[in-house]
């Protein structure tokens, strides 16, 4: 079964840029994590310092407790899958498949024995003698897994291994990565900006911004439970309104108050977090917020509204679709929310006031 | 895009064009066969000349002579240009630009230049001959035939393959590398296992051209070969009549060599197209730190073979402000008056070279971009037809050209020879293929679209061309243009044979100082020559932005 990963306070910089500072994380064995966040944020930068392609300049990780900092990358037997596959091109499929074992001095029988395999694992077994540009861009995703899990690694990295497929490719290929992790159990670090595939794929996400990991946890607890304001509007959609707070009790102006036990160092000024399927809505006057339809999106399984409250603020509004007649752009509504599933930010600090375990 | 009408225009430039090529390429080519196989006085078919050739150990002998040295050339710089290429790419090598253009400086100079500089320095006579000589008190006697021709060839035709190489390495995705060592390979295995199949092919293809380059220039061979004689030498010296003068012997010359570089030319075209893998970097390799020795080691060797290499021209530089106390032997005297000989000897020497390069280029550009257009965005039988014609001169080597040229046009209707004419069209003639391949390659990077938005927009068809292609085609097409210009000025192996005192060029100039024994007006010809190289190389740079330049 897989091994732990041990992020030890690790610092990344360039010349006098520091990228990374301080970070810490455990992944633990045989675990699917997966590092999440926008463009620049260090996720890949904070893979690549595992597999040893980044130097680290304070700290140390530690595979199933050993210090890894100095060992060369070919030393340690880590399976990495590239964004652009870097499957190698004057090979074909087999031979791309048992590089690995060759630079083992594993014999040919032994190590073709192995990549078919792998090969029939990944279900490319029927173009084993192919070269790679004669593959698909999936087919090809599928050698470069096969390729780094036939070594047996101790680590599985993949560094947005699906951002260059077309949508339908996207959501088959990440099954089948999370199938064959199952399956052999390995621990992997899996980087991505796109939040759906990771919430679909990870056992575990963190959630990186600006070289700082901002939460970590389950997706369904990253999803319901964000740490920040940053995680809420990066995880799905949040609408954002800013309220008042005192004594359990949120008050969204215009007569409308709902109870909320919010934690001991909760201030007056706060911004509640909505999502669109959180909101309520009303049309015969009852507490909410008052807001008018703008326009509305029907998609099927869902009925999406935009409204407008009276400050000008826009906010979106999803509801499951019925047999009844969609409201006309114009019409006035009242919004009530959800009071157990909003999330609530310290204005200031922009820290979830949720206290824990709610 | 068959089944739409273009507009008649595109079918008239290229039933125009077709016409030129039939007259400048096709006619002096089928002249030159005709003659080879033609018995001038009963005018009936016969292989005579081609019998004699083969069957005389003389003329055999020089055919073999040609393979070993040109094999051997090969073989060095395939060896040179890769081990430099890697090392410059992959290592921090200090002052890398600086070196890349001395490596191409190195390789545009014309070879013989090289030669003649290599005597001075190697020579029976040369400073380090005697430095050698003095030292170990031994009775070398300078490099001359076999090595004298390796040695000037590998220094001057690496770049070559360097430059090949350096491209096909920027093309290689750093994350390659990255796989391979994910994958447990260390240094040895990444490079023998990874890298070196992936640029094996582009090793291949441009030492080919190295080959067919080196196999038909006459000019090294002529100067540092003394008593081993190549076959272009043998082909020189049988058209200028040093030996005999038949004509239709020197035809049959032609066409062997012809032949040769065929093959050649299909070998290389043959592996670039079936072991080639399309790549494109999206991370290229990153220079990788070096432990104090190697450092120091690859150091080195890259700087001592950019010196050697670069060697002949600082030699040239500097003799050329030398005076000469008695032909050959140089004075420690600084003075101008080599520079103040040739001013005067024949003024036309600097501007014939400029005025010549510049119209070879316009006219260069004009067909090339022109029959690129057409054999892509207007294909048909006809322009097909021109874009095939058009790879006949890469085949054709200068001196052969030039020979064909004096044939075809020394007789009415068409009297060009003497003329500046003659030489210009066989520049241009010469240097077609390549502007025509940049081209095209330009032009397949602009959508078609673009062109048909203009002509949804209300433009016709050659003003939508004139509009919108063209002046996206332009960045690409003038830093072209420079690289043509620098090789079309130092352009000898053709020109030696349409040359006459009024359209004498500096390239001729200097070969003809050279073989008078006058080393001082060569070497400020020559100087002359290297600056405008220089120049025009250091805009190319500015004009582009880039670090390194195909050729």
């Amino acid at each position: 079964m897989g091994v732990s990963i041990e992020i030890d306070n690790v610092t990344k910089a360039y010349q006098n840029n520091i990228v990374i500072e301080g970070l810490s994380a455990t992944i633990n064995p045989g675990e699917f994590f997966t590092l999440l966040g926008p463009s620049g944020c260090g996720k890949t930068t904070l893979l690549r310092m595992i597999i040893g392609f980044n130097s680290i300049e304070a700290g140390e990780i530690r595979v199933d407790g050993k210090r890894v900092n100095d060992i060369p990358t070919n030393k340690r037997n880590m399976g990495m899958v590239f964004q652009n596959y870097a499957v190698f091109p004057h090979m074909n499929v087999r031979d791309n498949v048992s590089y690995g074992l060759k630079n083992r001095h594993m014999g040919k029988n032994e190590r073709n024995q192995k990549a078919d395999e792998m090969l029939r694992l990944v279900k490319i077994d029927q173009y084993a003698n192919r070269m790679p540009a004669q593959l698909s861009g999936g087919q090809q995703q599928r050698v470069a897994l096969a390729r780094a899990i036939v070594i047996e690694p101790d680590v599985l990295l993949m560094d947005e291994p699906l951002s260059n497929l077309d949508a339908k490719l996207r959501v088959e290929m990440r099954n089948v990565i999370k199938r064959i992790q199952r399956e052999i159990g390995i621990t992997t670090v899996y980087v991505t900006h796109d939040q759906e595939e990771a919430l679909a794929i990870s056992d575990r996400i963190a959630v990186m911004y600006n070289g700082v990991i901002q939460q970590i946890g389950t997706p369904k607890y990253i999803y319901q439970r964000p740490a920040n304001e940053f995680v809420s509007g990066f995880i799905g959609l949040s609408n954002f309104i800013d309220a008042s707070y005192k004594d359990g009790v949120i008050d969204f102006g215009s007569f409308y108050r709902e109870p909320l036990k919010l934690s001991e160092e909760a201030g007056s000024e706060v911004r509640v977090a909505i999502r669109p399927e959180e909101f309520v809505i009303h049309k015969n006057g009852e507490p909410g917020i008052p807001a008018t339809i703008i326009s509305s999106v029907f998609l099927g399984m869902t009925l999406h509204y935009f409204a407008s409250l009276d400050n000008g603020q826009e906010v979106e509004i999803v509801v499951p679709s019925d047999l009844s007649d969609i409201l006309p752009d114009g019409q006035r509504i009242s919004l009530g929310v959800v009071p157990e599933k909003i999330n609530v930010f310290d204005r200031k600090t922009k820290n979830t006031l949720i206290p824990k375990g709610a | 895009m068959q089944d739409k009408k273009h507009s008649p225009v595109w079918t008239f430039m290229a039933l125009a064009i077709l016409a030129l090529f039939i007259i400048f390429v096709v006619y002096p080519l089928a002249l030159i066969l005709y003659k080879s196989v033609i018995d001038p006085k009963s005018g009936a078919l016969t292989f005579e000349n081609f019998i004699r050739f083969f069957t005389r150990k003389y003329y055999t002998n020089t055919l073999l002579n040609s393979f070993k040295v040109t094999t051997v050339v090969t073989l060095i710089c395939a060896f040179l240009g890769l081990v430099m290429a890697y090392i410059i790419k992959q290592y921090n090598i200090k002052g890398s630009s600086a070196l890349n253009i001395a490596i191409v400086l190195s390789y545009l100079s014309p070879p013989f230049i090289g030669a003649y500089s290599w005597i001075q320095l190697l020579g029976r006579k040369g400073l380090f001959t005697k430095a050698i000589n003095s030292a170990f008190h031994t009775q070398f006697e300078g490099i001359y035939g076999f090595w004298g021709i390796v040695l000037v060839f590998s220094l001057q035709s690496f770049p070559l393959v360097y430059m090949y190489v350096s491209g096909a390495l920027e093309n290689l995705d750093n994350s390659l590398n990255e796989a391979a060592e994910s994958l447990g390979a260390n240094n040895f295995q990444r490079v023998s296992g990874i890298i070196l199949p992936l640029v094996l092919p582009t090793v291949l293809a441009s030492s080919l051209l190295v080959f067919m380059r080196v196999f038909s220039d006459f000019g090294t061979p002529m100067l540092i070969g003394e008593g081993y004689r190549t076959y272009p030498v043998v082909l020189y010296n049988q058209f200028m009549g040093e030996v005999t003068n038949d004509s239709n012997f020197a035809a049959a010359l032609c066409v062997i060599i012809m032949l040769i570089t065929l093959i050649f030319f299909f070998l290389q075209r043959w592996i670039a197209a079936r072991h080639s893998y399309s790549m494109t970097a999206l991370k290229p390799m990153q220079p990788r730190k070096l432990r104090t020795l190697p450092n120091i080691l690859c150091h080195l060797f890259v700087y001592l073979v950019v010196l050697l290499a670069m060697l002949p021209q600082l030699t040239v530089i500097v003799t050329s402000f030398l005076k000469e106390s008695t032909p050959g032997i140089f004075t420690n005297e600084f003075s101008l008056v080599n520079y103040r000989t040739i001013f005067s000897k024949n003024p036309r020497v600097i501007p014939n070279t400029y005025i010549f390069g510049l119209c070879a280029i316009f006219l260069v550009i004009f067909f090339g971009v022109l029959i690129a257009y057409l054999a892509i965005r207007r294909k048909s039988f006809i322009t097909e037809t021109v874009d095939t014609l058009t790879m006949l001169p890469y085949i054709i080597p200068g001196s052969v050209l030039g020979i064909c040229f004096l044939y075809a046009f020394a007789k009415a209707p068409l009297v060009l020879t003497g003329t500046a004419a003659i030489i210009i069209i066989a520049l241009t003639v010469r240097r077609m293929p390549y502007t025509i391949r940049s081209s095209t390659a330009i032009i397949s990077q602009i959508s078609p679209s673009i062109e048909e938005a203009a002509i949804s927009l209300g433009s016709g068809e050659v003003k939508a061309f004139w509009d919108v292609t063209l002046p996206m085609m332009m960045p690409g097409v003038i830093s072209g243009a420079i690289m043509s210009w620098v090789t079309v000025i130092s352009e000898l192996s053709s020109s030696i044979m349409l040359y006459r005192a009024s359209t004498q060029t500096l390239t001729v100039s200097v070969y003809t100082e050279v073989i008078r024994d006058c080393y001082g007006n060569a070497a400020a010809y020559s100087t002359v020559l290297t600056v405008t190289s220089v120049l025009s190389m250091l805009l190319f740079f500015k004009l582009t932005g880039k670090r390194s330049m195909s050729v």
